[in-house]
């Protein structure tokens, strides 16, 4: 090991070059990009006429834009505790019950990680849709006469929310109650507490670093989601994500489209330090 | 627990079950059926989409009997056909150039211990936090502010950015269980360092590099955001034409494309862990870790 290692910072940095190059041309250097741009102000064709001003910033605070944001945040916060209510009891279920089968439990879970978000959108449209399956089952059996109004409403768009990052959540769930030593929760029982007790005393507490992970791996891509909104959603429920795909591709406004996206990357990295922080990072997974 | 639950903590479960009073086992049930409900949630969209794919009416979603015209048709869609033969090439391309820097990267942050590998090991996970949509910006603004026009090249470059960080996991996670016994064996027996690396620790790589190459690769044939906003004209990857075609309106042919598009997702997926020996929760405790 000696001679391998002894020998050189210069191998290990020519090794990470080609990494940290892409790295730094293709991402450091383009959020330095829209960090000028948002500073900037909309030219008259569409492009960014750089300045310092932090009107861009304050614009977000309009009225006419920040029911977008505070709505994001909340569908977000609402698909996140669903996502836990329901990967919760799967992610407990793999790591306790699972036995054997617990790779093939654990795969169903990560084959729609892996799978296309975009398609596994399209597929709520084929069953919301009022010519689609809820709908024609409901006037099949005569519940109702005319097709209800599913999508295009918060419902729809929470719902999609849900179920794309469904997997994000179960999965360091997962990943946490499987470390867990079931003896701790026998020996609750043991002790006379109650499954329930035995759950909120034990069980919870020793998988929450787990509950944050999930979380955030929920949350995050949750606030800035533009698929589902757009596929799922109508005007009246926009997201973030809507707002700065509009900005840069049909109102061309870059600058603004360029703090909305820096704000939102800014507030949600200091979100998880916070997070992280109070929580205990050495702890996480 | 029901006698189904023969798993490894049978002593210990064995023990518990006979103390454990009725109601618990029925709620273990409770258990049992909740989690039936979460994964027919989990599936249920996907078989409606498998199924309509087959069926053999173009409005509505009441079944007309089985037909395989939607498949049929997709084959003889030149613009669809097309898109997907961007998209491989897209893929291919990002994924080697993907694969071949992660792993370099991998290689230094698993065998050497060096000043600044803390540095390097946590920029590898910015591109997993940030949020894709700025992700996604972020690139055609650099692309605007060094005036490069938007290219299947501008969509190569932007899907590598991401990728590459997936690969650094997978591969960091196979060089975790190496032995570097095994190195110094082969060097004490006379081999030089080359030697060495060819013959010893990278046929160890290799099951940890294929995975990862085939989850890059599944990343770039199913990107949507970020190739939607560097592609530019014409450059119509499969996923973006599934998009625009919903936009117009759901028809059975989308069904099948998609069917097709979960079908290359699962196989690579699964051929990847079974490389990787088994679904990895490494990728995903690594990911968190940051």
């Amino acid at each position: 090991m000696a001679r391998l290692r002894g020998h050189n910072f210069v191998v290990a940095n020519l090794l990470m070059g080609p990494t940290m190059l892409w790295l730094v041309l293709f991402l450091i250097l383009p959020l330095g990009v829209i960090l000028v741009y948002s500073f900037g102000s909309r030219g008259t064709y569409g492009d960014v006429i750089l300045g310092f001003s932090f009107d861009n910033y304050l614009r977000a605070f309009n009225p006419t834009w920040l029911p977008i944001i505070l709505r994001s945040f909340g569908f977000a916060a609402v698909a996140t505790i669903l996502t836990l209510l329901l990967g919760y009891p799967l992610a407990y279920f793999i790591a306790v019950y699972g036995g054997r089968r617990k790779n093939i439990y654990l795969i169903m879970v990560m084959l729609p990680f892996w799978t296309s978000y975009l398609i596994r959108t399209y597929s709520w449209i084929v069953i919301l849709r009022s010519q689609g399956v809820i709908n024609t089952v409901l006037m099949w059996t005569h519940l109702t006469s005319n097709p209800i109004e599913i999508l295009n409403t918060p419902y729809s768009v929470i719902l999609g929310l849900t179920y794309g990052f469904l997997p994000f959540m179960t999965l360091p769930l997962y990943a946490s109650l499987e470390k867990l030593d079931k003896s701790l929760i026998e020996a609750a029982w043991d002790l006379g507490a109650t499954r329930f007790w035995a759950l909120m005393k034990v069980t919870i507490p020793l998988s929450l670093p787990g509950i944050i992970a999930g979380t955030l791996l929920t949350f995050i891509p949750a606030v800035g989601d533009f698929i589902t909104p757009d596929l799922l959603g109508g005007p009246n429920t926009m997201m973030i994500g809507n707002l700065i795909q509009q900005q840069f591709l049909s109102a061309r406004d870059w600058a603004y489209g360029s703090a909305l996206s820096f704000s939102l990357m800014a507030i949600l990295l200091l979100g998880i330090f916070f997070y992280v922080r109070k929580a205990g990072a050495e702890n996480l997974a | 627990m029901s006698p189904s639950t023969s798993s490894s903590t049978t002593t210990t479960g064995a023990v518990a079950r006979r103390r454990k009073p009725r109601d618990q086992r029925i709620k273990g049930k409770g258990l049992r059926a909740y989690v039936a409900g979460v994964y027919a949630f989990l599936f249920a969209p996907i078989v409606v989409l498998v199924l309509f794919s087959f069926n053999d009416s173009k409005r509505n979603a009441t079944w007309k009997g089985f037909t395989l015209k939607w498949y049929d048709a997709l084959f003889h869609d030149q613009p669809v056909l097309d898109s997907l033969w961007l998209t491989l090439r897209v893929a291919i391309i990002a994924t080697i150039i993907a694969t071949v820097f992660g792993s370099f990267a991998a290689y230094a942050l698993t065998r050497y211990k060096f000043r600044g590998s803390g540095l390097y090991n946590g920029a590898i996970y910015v591109p997993l936090v940030i949020p894709e949509i700025v992700f996604a910006v972020a690139l055609l603004s650099g692309f605007n502010a060094a005036s490069v026009g938007l290219s299947m090249k501008t969509v190569i470059i932007s899907h590598v950015a991401f990728m590459v960080s997936f690969v650094i996991v997978v591969v960091k996670a196979r060089m975790s269980g190496f032995d570097n016994a095994l190195e110094e064996a082969a060097m004490d027996l006379g081999a030089n360092e080359i030697q060495t690396f060819v013959y010893v620790t990278l046929p160890f790589m290799l099951p940890g590099i294929m995975a990862g190459a085939l989850l890059a690769f599944v990343l770039s044939f199913d990107d949507f955001v970020i190739t939607f906003f560097n592609s530019g004209v014409g450059n119509t990857t499969l996923p973006l034409k599934v998009y625009s075609m919903v936009k117009f309106g759901v028809t059975p042919e989308i069904n099948a494309i998609s069917v097709f598009m979960l079908l290359v997702s699962i196989l690579m997926v699964l051929a990847s862990y079974k490389l990787q020996g088994g679904p990895p929760t490494v990728v995903v405790k690594d990911k968190i870790k940051e």
